[in-house]
């Protein structure tokens, strides 16, 4: 194959490769987690790097997720690039002083001497029928906490590209994927790329309504504007695909062209990204908007494990449609 | 390590009645993650289900130990600890399924199904999430004087997480009734635990004054009697225990986890089955002593199989609860 041949890759497969080539490239980039050697973890995204890079680069943990997060901040400190695997988002919560007092304050704190070059990759996303404990979409606290950089592909292609900025970076990095989207396929080239953080990307031009989506919600809205098409309703969707940083100037200049926004983000509504973004896009385009910002995010429930209950809890190609009708005033 | 409890040697006989009250519990437990088995890969059943297949005796020689008012909490690979404990099958396949009927509104499914009836806090998934709560049910059992004990199951695998050792220091000052069961089948999910797991494990509750017992988890009678005296114990207020017991689970970490000859062998899975089993040690124990004949053995499995037949229809007819129920019960 050609070096710019675009394959078809899953997301999970291009999170591998992002992985592979770092490594190749950096004897110092290793990762730890549970199951993450011969398992390739519960999701199959590792499988075969242990194989190729050998058990000390690819380390199995206990069930210690403080414990080896903790030891992700300080191998970074001192010159290892770790890629620390948590396999549920939920269990975040167990990781969160390392995250929040120590790997996000270390550089500030020592007036800019020490680094953490770390990445932590995680899982978001409900409707896997796993109940309210393997269900969240928490990135919100982390974006909220200066120090972190936060990541959140919604295709393969994005998945290859920020993962190897965010392994390249400085900083601590905490890396989203969706664990419904591993399975699904897109276009990866076969060359070293890069995405660069803070650069969001127009998934879909359009001219009558904004709609911002994050990580799972991309396809979401993707799949309402083609129902919006069919209603005479033309709708942009921008990815930012990095929460922090934060492409403001694209999410403001869409929604000053389309003059309407709604933002879609799987995490809860009440204090969540959605409510980040859709005051960046108010303060910026308010004399450009017809209607106030919307927000959709889960609802602000505990994720039920009764299929017909789940389902209500996350935007659907629906409900944004209905959503995005109504804010353009034909519901 | 202290060794291991042998039954021949504890002054507890066990009666006819409890013997085919303990054989009876462990073929509930079989035949109830049969049937879940069936459900899933009928793909009745959503989400994922952990089978406590090749366990059963360890949830029921601890909880043939308890009152009913006594507390446990148990872990994502519950089934067992709940039905040992005395929930009925039918609301708990209900649960399972999603269904208004369940124990938990459909809400929990299968990893947080909870019975405040009989005692069961509730299962968890959160690998060690349940450490602390034991510990705070055993601290009011002891503030309020009500004379209840709180088991806390756990897997070998929750031995990696800093709460535990947290919360065992809190129980030992605070000389709480609580027990801690280690449940070590072998494997965490795909991973051997002498791989996650260094030095000696009763060791580390002896270093905060826990008293530690290990014992054969696939003996019901020596798992009884071990929980039988810890239970004890901790009423007379002589303070927390861990016990170990090793044991193993037959089937995958989960019901997809099919090829598993990457982290174990079939012939380990196979000479667990066929030389360690606790349903057939224990019906083989119980006819040897004469107190029980091969066709009352039968007899006990066949009404287990209609009763667990007759709670999946159950299940499978209820409905899902109302969409208005999704709101419902996020604040008291
Ligand atoms: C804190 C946390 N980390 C990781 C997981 C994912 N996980 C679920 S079960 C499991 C293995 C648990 O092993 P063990 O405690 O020995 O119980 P077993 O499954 O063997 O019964 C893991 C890692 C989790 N649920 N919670």
């Amino acid at each position: 194959m050609p070096e710019t041949a675009i394959r078809e890759l899953t997301f999970a497969q291009a999170v591998r490769e992002a992985l592979a080539e770092e490594m190749r490239r950096d004897p110092r980039v290793c990762i730890f987690g549970e199951d993450v050697a011969e398992a390739g973890t519960p999701f199959k995204v590792l499988s075969g790097l242990v194989e190729e890079f050998g058990s000390e680069r690819v380390l199995d943990t206990p069930i210690s997720e403080a414990g080896f997060t903790g030891m992700g901040v300080g191998a970074a400190m001192t010159g290892l690039r770790p890629v620390v695997d948590i396999m549920f988002g939920d269990f975040l919560t167990l990781t969160m002083d390392q995250l929040v007092n120590q790997a996000a304050k270390v550089h500030y704190m020592s007036g800019g001497t020490w680094k953490v070059p770390m990445v932590l990759r995680t899982t978001l996303g409900a409707t896997r029928r796993s109940a309210a404990q393997h269900s969240q979409s928490l990135h919100a606290w982390l974006c909220h906490v200066p120090g972190l950089k936060v990541a959140m592909p919604s295709t393969p292609y994005d998945a290859k590209g920020l993962l190897k900025t965010a392994i390249r970076d400085d900083n601590p990095v905490i890396f989203f994927e969706d664990k419904m989207m591993y399975k699904q396929k897109g276009a990866v080239p076969a060359e070293d790329y890069t995405i660069p953080f803070g650069v969001a990307d127009v998934k879909r031009e359009g001219e009558d309504i904004t709609l911002v989506a994050t990580s799972s919600m991309v396809e979401v809205a993707l799949g309402a504007a083609k129902l919006l098409e069919g209603a005479g309703i033309s709708a942009e969707v921008v990815d930012p695909r990095t929460m922090w940083p934060l492409d403001e100037k694209t999410l403001v200049e869409s929604a000053k062209k389309t003059s309407r926004a709604i933002v879609i983000d799987e995490g809860y509504g009440r204090y969540g990204v959605t409510g980040e973004i859709a005051s960046v896009i108010a303060e910026g385009a308010f004399f450009n908007l017809e209607a106030p910002v919307k927000r959709m995010g889960a609802m602000h429930v505990p994720i039920p494990f009764s299929p017909p209950l789940e389902d209500l809890t996350v935007p659907t190609e629906q409900t944004v449609f209905d959503a995005a009708r109504a804010l353009c005033g034909q519901a | 390590m202290k060794t291991i409890t042998d039954p021949a040697k504890t002054d507890n006989p066990v009666a006819a009645e409890l013997g085919l009250r303990l054989y009876r519990q462990m073929v509930r437990i079989r035949l109830f993650e049969e049937q879940v088995n069936e459900l899933y890969t009928r793909a009745l059943m959503p989400g994922l289900a952990h089978l406590y297949i090749g366990e059963e005796a360890v949830a029921v020689g601890i909880c043939e130990a308890l009152k009913n008012t006594d507390y446990v909490t148990s872990t994502h690979r519950g089934h067992g600890h709940c039905l040992a404990k005395g929930a009925t099958p039918d609301r708990m396949f209900a649960e399972l399924l999603g269904k208004e009927a369940g124990y938990c509104r459909g809400k929990g499914g299968s990893m947080h199904i909870a019975d405040p009836a009989t005692g069961n806090l509730g299962a968890n998934a959160i690998v060690g999430g349940s450490a602390g709560i034991a510990t705070g049910a055993a601290l009011t059992a002891k503030r309020l004087k009500t004379d209840q004990v709180a088991v806390c199951f756990f897997g070998e695998g929750a031995l990696g997480q800093g709460v535990l050792y947290e919360v065992m220091n809190l129980a030992s000052l605070y000389k709480l009734p609580v027990i801690y069961v280690c449940e070590n089948n072998l494997y965490t999910e795909y991973t051997h635990f002498s791989e996650t797991t260094a030095g000696d494990i009763l060791l580390r509750g002896t270093a905060f004054g826990v008293h530690g017992e290990s014992v054969d988890g696939q003996d019901v009678r020596a798992v009884h009697a071990v929980a039988q005296k810890l239970v004890g114990r901790a009423r007379r207020g002589e303070g927390p225990s861990l016990l170990l017991s090793n044991t193993y689970r037959y089937t995958g970490h989960h019901v997809g986890d099919i090829n598993r000859e990457y982290y174990r062998s079939k012939q380990e899975e196979q000479e667990w089955k066929t030389k360690r089993d606790p349903i057939k040690n224990m019906g083989e124990w119980l006819a040897g002593q004469k107190l029980a004949d091969r066709s009352a053995l039968e007899k006990i499995e066949s009404e287990v199989r209609e009763e667990m037949k007759t709670a999946v229809e159950f299940a499978i007819a209820a409905p899902y609860p109302g969409v208005e129920e999704v709101d419902q019960d996020v604040y008291a």
